[in-house]
């Protein structure tokens, strides 16, 4: 049965298995007097009662999948820094900003302690000897959620200088970010970190496992990845891999937005759950609101390339959404339905990456803004035929060859799979395009109602080609 | 006096010494000096500076990069209405042309009495809960235009003094690490050893 | 029996060379190399803007995008930041690289203005001329173009055009990276971000001209050279730099006939490309209305013009008279600001006629025998394990020399060791800076060597000690005395002399310094001032501002009966001389020159001399002449050759080739090795100030003086303490106070100074306003100052 509670805005319960949100229930989840009454720091006793090398082992064969966005394997992940170097860090992605998601936020505001837990095994594990506990700047009460979980587990004893008595012994540091979506990305977090500007890095050589936090081995994981730690230590490896599917054991957590009659966060079995289900499952979303038609999703976040109807049965699995055009990204699913003007939808999303923009990078700086021009003057009626052609050759400079898309039946469209090349180091450039990509490909008709025909006059610089013809003639 | 106050001074060292390297304490410093001052000085820049070691101009080139310092003054509430993609699709214009009319100015601007400041704001992570809005980054969640006059009409009476802190306040509580309990922060090149815990041997 | 092909058995297989394929051609690359430093070895030549070989790589343009063959198919990726790798397959222009590299260019030239026919950097622009090759040529972008304010000077020197800017983060490199003055950064994001210094903190580098010649737009302009000339109008030559003695590498540009540009050259041993603002844009000088232009004479007590034979006669005579007094009533003094060929021909000429008491250094350098010593080149010192600084402020005085030394701590390569009584541009980089007081450094330096981590890090590899004369008030016995104690603790170390003046090193070589016993540069002032010198001859130096002790000075050239001065203009020493020649100036005469580590490289002639004046080899030669003691010089070729086979140490720069590009190092005697000569400072009055005095990049150096672009930059004259000092003097900051010593006073501004020790007084030389030198009598070997405020 659904349920939601007042103190947990957006999300919604039902009867499956519960990994990250088991506390969610109660108004006070964020005390550490709660946390401890619910099994609190179990997990972290069980980790300490090993050695490090079996706790890092224990989430390697469980295969606990990133959840900020690329689903990359975090025991792998851990698994990539150098040997002997000293020391490595681990930093906290809590700067979660992808448009359509909210999970991050719920669980540093209801559950802190988790958090906190899921870091001090992850450290332990991978032998990494300070943590920063990066949030978004934005997010006043997550950060005091979190402070004062810090500064109750500090004080009991199980963060610091030996740590529940043992030879354990990390510090976690709260750092909050100010403003910047970019810093989501791994290596601009770092570079927050460090006092800079958030501007990413090009990987390789910089990829954070070898070479990060100050050059050091460095370990980004995001918060729902942490938060899974805690429940995976008390229950054991054979428990969790029994959720899910083999590739994406587990669960997950996703948020449905946007025209849905019920938008919620919802803490879904991974590998499994379809689009459809959660889109128009009862336990989840119930469907379009006022009984309209569906007429695009985005599936994984605004960076993500978009889906119709035709890709509804696809289930929550990396393996199949990316050869189908598109990917999972951070869990956010956002709804259009029929009365969505979708040139306006896609404009927003390509105005919120160009604005987010680091300017670091020609393509992304340069093209991201010109994209957000000509869609803008699209919209507003000022476009014209061109300029839809226009759109996608300033697309193909940040994206080069055939960018991703969904297979639609109806214009009979097979998909190109995921993921597209780049000209930018990281994806936001890309994601500028993204939308524009995905509403010309399925909508086009959409974009041609709105401009005018237009015999185009060539801006020609080299006017040599015509002077010489005339100079011969 | 814009530079930091003796208390914050106390309060930035304690936050610089948590860092292996000092620059890195400098965005909580810059918060802490938006806290003091409500917007970010030319002054407090330079104290910035001297306090981490490094110039005024790698402070501003940081502090310039974040949305959320700013360098003239703003209200002492800063309402922030999302308009990306869940809350446009769910009414996030209306709710921005309601609130400009409401307040009487433009988005970007700010209130004659200095009381709000009025901004468009990307993605604020609370998507399902479309149309969205935070005042000094605190939240209001589907916010219906009649929702915000009663916020607006709230806020200006002084009836929520509690819940929203004046711009630049973000968490209330600081972190304090008991020195008996902090392992401390050391300059990476100062450590070379293996951390004790991976002797090959459970910890506890 | 096994045929084995001895080419292959015995070929020596270097471990380092990483073979890949760059458009099908084959490439051997170092390992570690970028493929666009592999691609410019070949004549596929990789756009690029962001990308420069002596910054690190940031690959923020995206212009070099080539494509690398991986097991999935061709990758796209910035060669810029992407490593060699054995059997790598490069492509540098498949149809997908090409319209990537369009692409890119278009996105730079979206909001670029197309005001190239008004811009400096027109003909010689990266962003045209590779618009030009690798360019869509033409441009879909309709819409409004970026605006902003047309240049704001971002300092006395340089002036920013932000919409010209591409942000290719080299200019804020390297002055972050580079010259260590974060103070240009990137502000604002995305389609925003500019580059700007903080508000009213100008980008006061002494480096800053660099970001100019770096810049790959007309982004960053320099105020000498804005609207002056057109590259196709500029004629050029490779020259040395010749400001101070680190002997950077540069080219000299002309336009009609007239200096308008100095470029640093990169060469690996010295500069990197890299110059100082002082030696980039002190070419004004040489176009100073000022400049000589005949000889003149002095009538009465005015100086007239004269001509050439007049002014050779009257030499002669001068000299002449004097000899047959004796031969010690002759001197000559200076030759450090010539060519090698200048220097020899002075000491040839001073060689025929007896002439013993010569100095190219003036009192305020070091004891040639430091020359003597086991020598390290720059590129020795940078390898080190360990730098010893026992030197003047290297960024004030050497100030590209500061840049390799911080280069090679900053990369870890180094660590620095420093003695010093003030803090130095290199004390932020330094593993330790120890204090000393002047005076008392050889005791602080033998106690220092001797903790156990001190004596740990000197046995962990090469030991280089950069030794100079680091204050003016200060005798150099005391410098020498700590040297020695530096090579008792090691003995095995090695010295970079670091003497300032730009060929001061050539000149002792080639004879310019005391012979047969005779004394130094003070000792002819001294005899001078004491009436005994009939005829002094000033060889491009200017005492009067030069010397510590202008008192000295001041009487020496009032007791001379005769002072010939050969120099580009008048000043303080030359005005009541009794006869001064027009010296040929840097950048209008040919010849090679001495850095400080004694490289030989050329220095060579772009613009006809001044007037009539001519080289000083030239004068030296005419003089021979004219007073019957023919040197034998017919031409610079001739004076040259006599120079490399009469003095072995230039005998390796015999092939004149070899003094261009890197140039080449003169010839090493076996070493000496040193001791200290025993002497000890009176210990200070714990009320008084113990002075240091030091040169800093601006002051009022003629070259400086008589650029107006330099000019300005000079500040006044001030005396920096301690702030805790300036505490117990009571005075605010910036007040006036009175400093004494010995009987005389001055009236000076204070200021506080966190990198003054305390109980030193730190006093900058040669700045305008008040003139400091009364209190420096250089016959004691400290001097004390007492500091009062003024009532």
């Amino acid at each position: 049965m659904s349920k939601t509670y007042v103190h947990a805005p957006g999300f919604v319960a039902g009867d499956r298995p519960k990994i990250v949100t088991s506390r969610f229930e109660f108004a006070d989840s964020y005390t550490l007097e709660r946390y401890l009454a619910t099994d609190g720091y179990k997990g972290l006793r069980a980790a300490l009662s090993r050695p490090a090398n079996e706790i890092h082992e224990d989430v390697k064969s469980a295969t606990v999948l990133g959840r900020g966005g690329a689903g990359f394997p975090a025991g792998t992940k851990w698994g990539l820094t150098p040997q002997q170097v000293w020391p490595r860090y681990l930093v906290v992605n809590g700067d979660e900003s992808e448009p359509g998601t909210y999970k991050d936020r719920l669980l540093m505001e209801r559950d802190p302690h988790q958090l906190i837990e899921g870091c001090l095994i992850a450290c332990y594990a991978a032998g990494l000897s300070q943590c920063f506990l990066y949030i978004r700047g934005e997010m006043a009460v997550a950060q005091e959620r979190v402070v004062t979980a810090l500064n109750e587990a500090y004080v009991a004893g199980y963060i610091g200088k030996n740590i529940l008595g043992s030879k354990f012994s990390v510090d976690i540091i709260l750092h909050w970010g100010a403003g910047a979506y970019v810093v989501g990305e791994e290596t601009a977090l770092i570079e927050s970190l460090e006092g800079n500007r958030g501007m990413p890095r090009l990987k390789p050589p910089f990829f954070p496992a070898a070479n990060g936090l100050y050059g050091q081995p460095t370990i980004v994981n995001n918060v729902e990845t942490l938060a899974n730690l805690p429940w995976l230590l008390t229950h054991g490896v054979a428990a969790y891999t029994a959720i899910g599917t083999k590739t994406s054991p587990g669960t997950r957590m996703v948020a449905v937005s946007g025209h849905v009659k019920r938008p919620g966060v919802y803490e879904i079995i991974n590998g499994t759950t379809t689009f459809r289900d959660l889109i128009y499952g009862e336990e989840f979303s119930g469907g379009i609101r006022n009984g309209n038609l569906l007429k695009a999703f985005v599936p994984g976040g605004g960076s993500a390339p978009w889906f119709t109807e035709d890709q509804l049965d696809l289930p929550f699995e990396a393996s199949q959404v990316g050869p189908a055009g598109s990917m999972l990204g951070s869990g956010a699913v956002m709804v259009m339905d029929e009365t969505t003007d979708i040139p306006a939808a896609a404009l927003t999303l390509t105005h919120f990456y160009a604005h987010e923009s680091c300017g670091k990078c020609t393509p992304c700086r340069e093209g991201g803004t010109w994209l957000e021009r000509i869609l803008r003057r699209v919209v507003e009626g000022d476009g014209t035929d061109a300029d839809l052609q226009q759109l996608l050759e300033v697309g193909a400079m940040i994206c080069p060859g055939a960018f991703p898309h969904a297979a639609n039946e109806k214009l009979g469209l097979t998909a190109v799979p995921f993921p597209y090349k780049m000209t930018t180091i990281c994806f936001v450039g890309p994601s500028a395009y993204a939308p524009v990509h995905s509403a010309l490909t399925l909508f086009r008709s959409e974009f041609e109602a709105r401009v005018k025909k237009r015999v185009t006059i060539p801006v020609t610089a080299v006017a040599g080609v015509a002077a010489n013809a005339r100079v011969s003639a | 006096m814009s530079r930091l106050s003796d208390t914050n001074i106390k309060l930035a060292h304690e936050i610089i010494v948590r860092y292996p390297r000092p620059k890195s304490a400098l965005i909580p410093l810059l918060h802490l000096s938006q806290e003091q001052n409500g917007y970010i000085t030319r002054e407090a820049m330079q104290h910035l500076g001297e306090l981490v070691g490094v110039t005024s101009a790698e402070v501003y080139g940081t502090a310039s990069f974040y949305e959320m310092f700013k360098f003239e003054p703003v209200g002492k509430y800063l309402i922030n209405i999302c308009g990306t993609m869940s809350c446009a699709l769910m009414g996030a214009n209306e709710l921005m042309h309601h609130a400009e009319k409401k307040l009487g100015v433009k988005a970007g601007g700010t209130t004659p009495d200095g009381v709000f400041t009025l901004a468009h704001a990307e993605c604020q992570a609370a998507c399902t809960e479309a149309p969205t809005l935070q005042v000094n980054y605190r939240y209001r969640l589907r916010v219906t235009p009649a929702d915000l006059d009663r916020l607006i009409d709230n806020l200006r009476d002084g009836k929520l003094n509690d819940e929203f802190p004046p711009h630049g306040v973000l968490s209330k509580v600081r972190q304090s690490i008991d020195a008996t309990r902090a392992v401390g922060a050391k300059a990476p090149e100062d450590v070379n050893e293996s951390p004790a815990w991976l002797d090959g041997k459970a910890a506890l | 029996m096994t045929i084995v092909d001895p080419i292959k058995e015995t070929a020596p297989v270097d471990p380092n060379i990483v073979n890949i394929t760059i458009n099908d051609k084959p490439v051997a690359a170092r390992k570690g190399e970028l493929i666009i430093a592999a691609a410019d070895r070949t004549e596929d030549f990789i756009p690029r803007f962001c990308y420069h070989p002596r910054m690190t790589p940031v690959g923020m343009c995206r212009q070099c995008l080539v494509e690398v063959e991986t097991p999935r198919g061709p990758m796209m990726v910035v060669s810029c930041m992407t490593p060699v790798a054995e059997g790598q397959i490069v492509h540098t222009a498949t149809d997908s690289v090409k319209k990537a590299q369009e692409g890119v260019l278009e996105l730079l030239l979206a909001n670029h203005p197309l005001d190239c026919p008004v811009c400096d950097k027109g003909g010689e622009c990266p962003l045209q001329d590779q618009a030009f090759s690798h360019g869509p040529g033409e441009s879909r972008f309709v819409e409004e173009k970026r605006h902003y304010e047309k240049p704001i000077a971002i300092s006395d020197i340089v002036y920013l055009d932000r919409e010209r800017c591409i942000l290719c983060d080299r200019c804020t490199r390297f002055a972050d990276e580079v010259a260590g003055d974060a103070l240009i950064t990137f502000t604002s994001r995305g389609n925003d971000t500019q580059v700007l210094t903080f508000p009213d903190e100008p980008f006061s580098s002494y480096f800053s001209g660099n970001t100019v010649q770096i810049c790959p737009v007309g982004a960053l302009t320099a105020k000498p050279y804005r609207f002056k000339a057109r590259p196709w109008d500029l004629e050029q030559t490779e020259s040395t730099c010749t400001s101070c003695s680190v002997g950077c590498r540069t080219v000299v540009q002309s336009s009609r006939d007239e200096l308008v540009r100095y470029q640093g050259v990169d060469i690996d041993p010295v500069n990197w490309g890299w110059l100082c603002d002082r030696g980039r844009y002190n070419f004004e000088s040489v176009n100073s209305p000022d400049r000589l232009t005949t000889p003149l004479i002095k009538s009465g007590s005015e100086l007239v013009a004269t001509s050439w034979s007049v002014a050779l006669e009257s030499a002669a005579r001068m000299i002449r008279l004097a000899l047959a007094q004796n031969t010690n009533s002759v001197a000559i003094l200076g030759g450090a600001r010539g060519t090698n060929e200048d220097a020899f021909a002075w000491a040839m000429l001073a060689d025929k006629l007896g002439i013993n008491q010569r100095d190219a250094q003036l009192g305020d350098g070091l004891s040639p025998e430091v020359f003597n010593l086991a020598q390290a080149t720059i590129d020795q010192t940078c390898a080190a394990s360990t730098i010893i600084l026992l030197a003047p402020d290297l960024k004030e005085e050497l100030p590209v020399l500061y840049l390799r030394v911080r280069d090679a701590a900053q990369k870890r390569k180094s660590r620095i060791v420093e003695f010093s009584s003030h803090d130095s541009g290199l004390t932020p980089y330094a593993w330790r800076s120890v204090g000393f007081e002047p005076g008392n450094q050889a005791q602080i330096v033998r106690d220092a060597l001797a903790t156990p981590e001190m004596k740990e890090q000197l046995t962990r590899g090469e030991v280089v000690v950069v030794v100079g004369r680091a204050n003016l008030a200060e005798s150099e016995v005391f410098t020498l005395q700590a040297l020695a104690e530096i090579f008792a603790a090691v003995p095995s170390a090695k010295v970079l002399p670091v003497l300032r003046r730009g060929n001061v090193r050539g000149a002792v070589t080639a004879g310019l310094t005391p012979q047969n016993n005779s004394g130094d540069a003070i000792d002819i002032l001294n005899a001078a001032a004491a009436g005994k010198i009939e005829c002094l001859i000033l060889l491009g130096v200017d005492p009067m501002s030069d010397v510590a002790d202008s008192g000295l000075v001041q009487r020496a050239l009032t007791q001379t009966k005769n002072l010939i001065s050969i120099d580009t203009m008048i000043n303080d020493s030359n005005r009541n001389a009794d006869l001064v020649l027009p010296a040929a100036s840097y950048g209008e005469k040919n010849g090679t020159t001495t850095n400080l580590e004694g490289r030989i490289s050329n220095v060579a002639q772009k613009i006809t001399p001044c007037g009539t004046s001519r080289p000083d080899w030239m004068i030296a030669t005419e003089l021979s002449i004219a007073m019957a003691v023919d040197i034998g010089v017919s031409s610079l070729e001739d004076l040259n050759k006599k120079l490399v086979s009469t003095v072995a140490a230039f005998a390796p720069s015999s092939d004149a080739k070899s003094t261009h590009g890197d140039g080449v190092l003169m010839a090493r005697e076996t070493p000496v090795t040193i001791s200290g000569k025993a002497s000890k400072a009176v210990d200070r009055n714990a009320y008084n100030y113990r002075l240091v005095v030091s040169r800093t990049m601006y002051d009022s150096a003629q070259a400086t003086v008589s650029s107006p672009s330099l000019a300005g930059i000079i500040t006044d004259s001030a005396i920096f303490v301690n702030p805790l000092d300036l505490a117990r003097i009571g005075v605010a900051d910036g007040a006036s106070v009175r400093v004494g010593a010995e009987g005389t006073n001055i009236v000076i501004a204070i200021k506080a100074h966190n990198g003054v020790h305390r109980g030193v007084a730190w006093l900058p030389f040669n700045h305008t306003g008040v003139d400091i030198r009364p209190l420096l009598n250089i016959t004691s070997d400290v001097v004390d100052v007492r500091i009062e405020p003024i009532k």
